[in-house]
């Protein structure tokens, strides 16, 4: 039992270093660090850099969210460990 | 009486009037109810709650307003305002719903088995849950003035009233169903104006996609391109890459923001009142879907707007606006001192400039964007009536979460928890009501004499949650070793770091002039302004609780037991019956 519990910890700490890989690249650096060469591409009228800022950040955090959920709720079968 | 006014008045009293029918239908009855609305909301509709929780008069009448004038700076807010959610789905919420208790002190009480945390807990969490309230009163009482010209007390006193009537009788159970309304409300208010100006400018009626097209006045240019153009030729810096304070600071200032909603009680303590852990993990999903549609809507808001009020001040470059031809929407703000116009030059038309000279728009408030954006754009008379509704279900949803927030941390955690804990359910629900009402009352006063230094306490709330609280929660939960003492050590250093620096940049209690060091040049660490310190507060709090973990040794084996048992969902711990 006690193994189970520490290797569900383990898968469960793993996809959360990779959610917040993208969190961190959407956001911090495509949004902030780098806007300015991003900012060279377009998006529409949108400048591919300031779109990450202002919509794409957004976007990829709501697909991240339920990403994660679904992972996690199989995790949880897996484990036998619903509640 | 004018049109505008009977349709505002029918959307207010109207939308008061189902508030009041659903606290009724929805009352509480025992203290699960109270504090957790029994456990038993679903994810959807939690949500819809934290949504409307969440989204406060500043998000509703503030945000797109300063996006207007920020430009990409705004950035910030819409990063670090949704980011956030993230971090709880990720790091806080799933667990601290298996642990399964009614507030935020409480588990820091049961992770850190130490009063002083519980504490030190309960401080932070009223002292940023105050300040915060300060400004949704004031909201409700600036809705009130400008939408039914009644007295700004008067409009307080009725917000008072109405929010009294459903958070004291219903607790979470009525605020819970009445935030969902109040989202609903919320949300056309805010999006019907949009989807009319971006069909307007740029015939496509999905703002977000509209910012992103080509203009409808047969020009061809994009919008974003226009209006990088329009301000740039007045002197204003470019809309899509105007800074905010360099590129570390945004850094710092999108950190402190996401760290900060994540450490937020009022937001936390909705993800008890689902009945599982798989429902906290999809709550926060929701969640950020009902956020998100007004939040990926503001950017979009807070262009148009600005290009709105630039074309309608010079139709045609050199050819401004005379002053004495100006429209009703101009003349009614002018009224409320948010707007004014000096004839520098005499000529009686309207320069508007980034150059302080020869500017003669001499203010232009930030937040009259959103409220005057469906004016601006002629919009009916019932759409401007709706949004005088959402700004009040903004200012009204967000002030009675917090209003619970403090109240069961003073009836459940300082009296129950503390100095009285063989008090009965029944009495802890009376006085979780008694609570409620005196800080409603105490918060009225605060909204009808706001403190000197209300304007500078949304970086302290912020600076608060993300240097003391979020720390000590993702702590608790993913090192199974940190110890109380440590924690302790940590969250006073960090708010101590955090508040050590705002006061220096605002003054002691925001008195100006008392700053300790002299004068020191403005945000002189690495250049990082005071709103923005928080994420430094941060980083202080986790160096000190591992340094201190170091020295005096881990946390007793059953504390690590109980963590472990948090981590993995398993069968669902007895969460309502205690």
């Amino acid at each position: 039992m006690e193994e189970n519990k520490e290797a569900y910890w383990q898968e469960n700490l793993r996809l959360i270093f990779i959610c917040l890989a993208i969190w961190f690249v959407v956001s911090f650096g495509l949004g902030l660090l780098l806007v300015e060469p991003l900012n060279e591409f377009r998006l529409g009228g949108y400048k591919l850099g300031f779109w990450f800022a202002q919509q794409g950040s957004i976007y990829s955090f709501l697909g991240l969210i339920f990403w994660y959920g679904t992972k996690m709720n199989k995790l949880d079968k897996k484990y036998h460990a619903e509640s | 009486m004018d049109e505008l006014k009977l349709y505002t008045y029918i959307a207010v009293f109207g939308t008061f009037a189902l508030y009041f029918a659903i606290a009724w239908w929805a009352r509480a009855g025992s203290t699960s109810d109270f504090y957790v609305a029994g456990g038993g909301i679903t994810p959807l509709q939690n949500g819809m709650a934290i949504g409307a929780d969440w989204m406060s008069a500043a998000s509703f009448i503030s945000m797109a307003g300063m996006i207007a004038f920020m430009g990409y700076g705004g950035s910030v807010f819409l990063m670090g305002w949704t980011g956030g959610y993230v971090l709880l789905a990720l790091l806080l919420a799933p667990y601290m719903r298996k642990h399964g208790k009614f507030t935020v002190p409480e588990f820091i009480f049961d992770r850190y088995y130490s009063k002083t945390a519980r504490v030190v807990a309960v401080a932070c969490l009223i002292i940023a849950s105050l300040t915060y309230i300060i400004g949704q009163m004031k909201g409700v009482g600036v809705a009130f003035s400008r939408f039914l010209e009644v007295d700004y007390a008067l409009g307080l006193y009725i917000g008072m009233f109405v929010v009294w009537v459903y958070a004291v009788l219903g607790g979470m159970k009525g605020i819970t169903y009445t935030q969902i309304a109040q989202y609903v409300v919320m949300i056309f208010a805010y999006t019907i104006p949009a989807v009319f100006i971006s069909l307007q400018l740029t015939g496509n009626p999905i703002p977000q996609l509209g910012l992103g097209s080509t203009l409808a006045d047969g020009s061809g240019m994009y919008l974003l391109d226009k209006l990088d153009l329009v301000v740039t030729d007045l002197g204003f810096k470019e809309y899509t890459t105007s800074n905010l304070g360099g590129g570390l600071n945004m850094f710092a200032y999108t950190m402190s923001l996401m760290i900060g909603t994540a450490g937020l009680p009022h937001v936390i303590m909705r993800f008890f009142t689902v009945p599982s852990v798989q429902a906290a993990r999809a709550s926060a999903g929701y969640a950020l879907v009902f956020i998100g549609l007004l939040y990926t809507v503001a950017p979009a808001v807070g262009a148009m707007a600005r290009l709105n009020l630039m074309n309608t001040i010079e139709p045609v470059a050199g050819q401004n606006l005379e002053y004495a031809e100006r429209p009703q929407w101009f003349k009614d703000w002018e009224k409320t001192g948010l707007l004014k116009y000096e004839d520098k030059n005499g000529d009686g038309k309207i320069q508007y400039t980034a150059d302080a000279a020869t500017n003669e728009m001499v203010k232009v408030d930030r937040d009259i964007m959103v409220l005057a954006n469906p004016a601006i754009a002629n919009l009916p008379n019932w759409v401007i009536a709706l949004v005088a509704a959402g700004g009040l279900a903004a200012a009204l949803s967000t002030a009675a979460g917090l209003l619970l927030a403090i109240s069961s941390s003073i009836s459940h955690d300082l009296m129950k928890g503390i100095l009285t804990p063989d008090m009965s359910e029944k009495n802890e629900l009376l006085a979780g009501r008694v609570v409620m009402t005196i800080a409603i009352i105490v918060s009225g006063y605060l909204g009808l004499n706001p403190p000197g230094f209300a304007a500078g306490t949304v970086a302290l709330a912020f600076g608060l949650a993300a240097s003391s609280i979020f720390p000590a929660l993702m702590m608790g939960i993913f090192s199974k070793k940190m110890s109380g003492k440590a924690a302790v050590a940590g969250m006073v250093s960090g708010i101590g770091v955090t508040m050590l620096y705002v006061f220096q940049h605002k003054g002691i209690m925001f008195i100006p002039g008392t700053s300790f060091l002299g004068d020191m040049g403005k945000d002189w660490f690495f250049g990082i302004s005071p709103n923005a310190f928080g994420s430094v507060g941060a980083l202080v709090n986790f160096a000190v609780a591992f340094a201190v973990l170091k020295v005096t040794g881990p946390a007793p084996a059953h504390i690590q037991a109980m963590v472990e048992n948090m981590r993995v969902p398993g069968t669902i711990s007895a969460a309502h019956d205690h």
